[in-house]
């Protein structure tokens, strides 16, 4: 945009609407982060002024660390988020390549399969999956893995659809000749997948990969259902917990909630700019 | 040539096999299983359906005249109008002026989009903390400002806004980047004509940016709707099983609430199936309402 830029008082008002806006979305932030190091009485006399000198306290932090599991938390919901990212990206590839380049009969009634599972809210599955999956004696087990593996599935579920419309839009736009050359040269199309598709996808890959990832490490609604014992626990399973049990300790809720903030904004730093795209790519999904 | 290679279909079975045997095992199975389900009698979550309920409609007699389901549709509906305006109408604004500005947009789109990143149960916590009783930043600030009396921002009159406010704002900068996106599509030549004709830049604003975003501002809309029937993490967390007095039932959150806390599992089905039978008929309005225009 080369639009001709001068100063004007309408120009400031805009800056100033704007920067209030952006103090609502950082300050709360901050202010969580400033409390976590103060003692819960004095977070209630005051909670604007910084954590410096005798309001110091890291014994939010040490309680945190010591009553509630949070690193075996974070254990849980990295490996269930990674596993639900992998497990998307390898179906909903391979599936998505068939579907953008080959042309069948019955095609067009997979298509329609892939949107409509976009619209299935979770709700309206999870009491059926809870029970398949009690049958088959993974879930409520007292067993780590089953158990990580029940929440996994459902999850993997809920993303392959969208990161199948997203993968096919990439592929149908890759041009077909480099495929036709590796045919030439005598590669079989799972050859022609892994070594040409697959390299060239990769963007489009990173951004479906991080829409899961970070889809999963969030939801709560899913984790109640699958991950009830203490040590299954999640991250957002544990907070969720935490309000009901220490909902008056709020030096060790600010403490827990910056924990679990901290990480995702230094991640969301670095990699913002996939993060946006493939949350917004995700828009049809919600 | 292209269609050469893509003759022999014998390896799209071994693509696709994997991905939609697992969507109608997750996904299409349990979808109609569970509109079964709500006709049915479950003992407890786990357990297979047995038998038909007496009359198999018996959960939705209990739904019509059950008040907390009106009460979880209403604040549904209420939630999904304070969405459509609240979110997307401060996007709109957002994100106009942002197009407006010279520096700064990447810093501010950078800003307004991270309360998305961030799990909604660590920001029910956070609000939590916020609007604390005795005493919050927000109580805390009032009281700095000269009001003397505290206000308890759980208490029934006020509950919905409080858990409306961190929704609604946590999403702003999700339709903001969308918006913005749709803006930065839209022909400098026309903003360039438009100056050369002497137009403002609110004339510009209101003659070229609004008409040209109209479909991406549909799409937000239909997106702000459906998704407000999706809410649970944020209002499970700051008011869990309804507090204050049940009032503050969204649907989702009902489900959850028969189904894991009352443990009328079949129940819960059939709210399920009313969630879905309500985002049908809410997207067709929505869509109905603000249809797509070409130009």
């Amino acid at each position: 945009m080369t639009k001709k830029r001068t100063f004007s008082i309408g120009r400031g008002v805009v800056y100033l609407l704007l920067v209030l806006w952006a103090i609502t979305t950082i300050y709360p932030i901050f202010w969580v982060l400033q409390n976590s190091f103060k003692a819960k009485d004095k977070i209630l006399a005051d909670s604007f002024s910084l954590p410096l000198g005798e309001l110091f306290t890291m014994a939010n932090y040490r309680k945190a660390f010591d009553s509630l599991n949070i690193v075996n938390a974070y254990k849980n919901s990295i490996f269930i988020s990674t596993m639900v990212a992998l497990f998307v990206i390898l179906l909903a590839g391979m599936a998505a390549y068939a579907l953008s380049r080959y042309k069948f009969r019955g095609c067009e009634f997979l298509h329609t399969m892939v949107i409509a599972g976009m619209m299935f809210p979770v709700f309206a599955t999870i009491v059926p999956v809870f029970s398949m999956e009690f049958s088959w004696g993974i879930a409520n087990t007292g067993n780590w893995f089953p158990t990580m593996l029940s929440v996994i599935l459902p999850q993997v579920a809920g993303n392959l659809s969208f990161a199948m419309v997203v993968l096919i839009g990439y592929i149908k736009g890759l041009p077909i000749e480099l495929e036709e050359a590796a045919y030439m040269e005598g590669c079989n199309a799972f050859q022609i997948y892994f070594k040409v598709v697959l390299p060239l996808t990769k963007p489009s890959f990173a951004t479906v990969a991080i829409f899961s990832f970070l889809w999963s490490y969030n939801d709560l609604f899913t984790q109640m259902f699958f991950l009830t014992r203490p040590d299954m626990y999640g991250i957002t399973t544990l907070l969720n917990r935490l309000t009901a049990k220490e909902g008056t300790n709020y030096g060790l809720m600010a403490s827990a909630v910056t924990l679990v903030i901290v990480p995702v904004i230094i991640v969301y730093c670095f990699l913002q700019k996939y993060i946006i795209k493939g949350m917004t790519a995700g828009a049809v999904k919600g | 040539m292209g269609a050469n290679i893509y003759r022999n279909k014998k390896p799209v079975f071994v693509f696709l096999v994997p991905a939609f045997l697992f969507m109608i095992l997750y996904l299409y199975y349990p979808f109609f299983k569970n509109i079964m389900n709500s006709f049915m009698h479950i003992k407890q979550l786990g357990s297979s359906a047995t038998s038909f309920n007496t009359p198999w409609y018996t959960n939705y007699v209990e739904m019509i005249h059950d008040d907390n389901v009106w009460t979880a549709i209403k604040n549904t509906l209420i939630m999904m109008v304070v969405t459509l305006i609240g979110q997307v109408g401060i996007a709109i604004i957002l994100a106009l002026m942002v197009d407006n500005i010279g520096r700064g947009k990447q810093f501010f789109k950078t800003v307004f989009f991270f309360p998305i990143v961030i799990s909604a149960t660590a920001l029910g916590l956070l609000f939590n903390l916020l609007f604390l009783y005795d005493k919050g930043m927000v109580n805390q600030l009032l009281e700095a400002l000269g009001k003397s009396q505290l206000t308890d921002w759980k208490a029934e009159g006020i509950a919905m806004f409080t858990m409306m406010l961190p929704v609604m704002w946590q999403y702003v900068g999700f339709y903001f980047v969308i918006l913005i996106t749709g803006l930065n599509n839209i022909s400098d030549e026309l903003y360039e004509a438009a100056r050369i004709d002497g137009a403002s830049t609110l004339q510009s604003v209101r003659y070229i940016s609004l008409p040209l975003l109209h479909n991406v501002i549909c799409t937000c809309s239909v997106l702000a709707v459906t998704g407000a029937l999706k809410v649970f993490d944020l209002p499970w967390t700051m008011f869990p099983k309804g507090m204050p007095l049940k009032s503050t039932f969204l649907t989702g959150t009902y489900m959850y609430y028969h189904t894991m806390e009352t443990k009328n599992v079949d129940y819960g089905c059939a709210l399920a199936v009313l969630i879905v039978v309500l985002g049908i008929v809410l997207s067709k309005v929505v869509n109905a309402i603000f249809r797509e225009k070409d130009y």
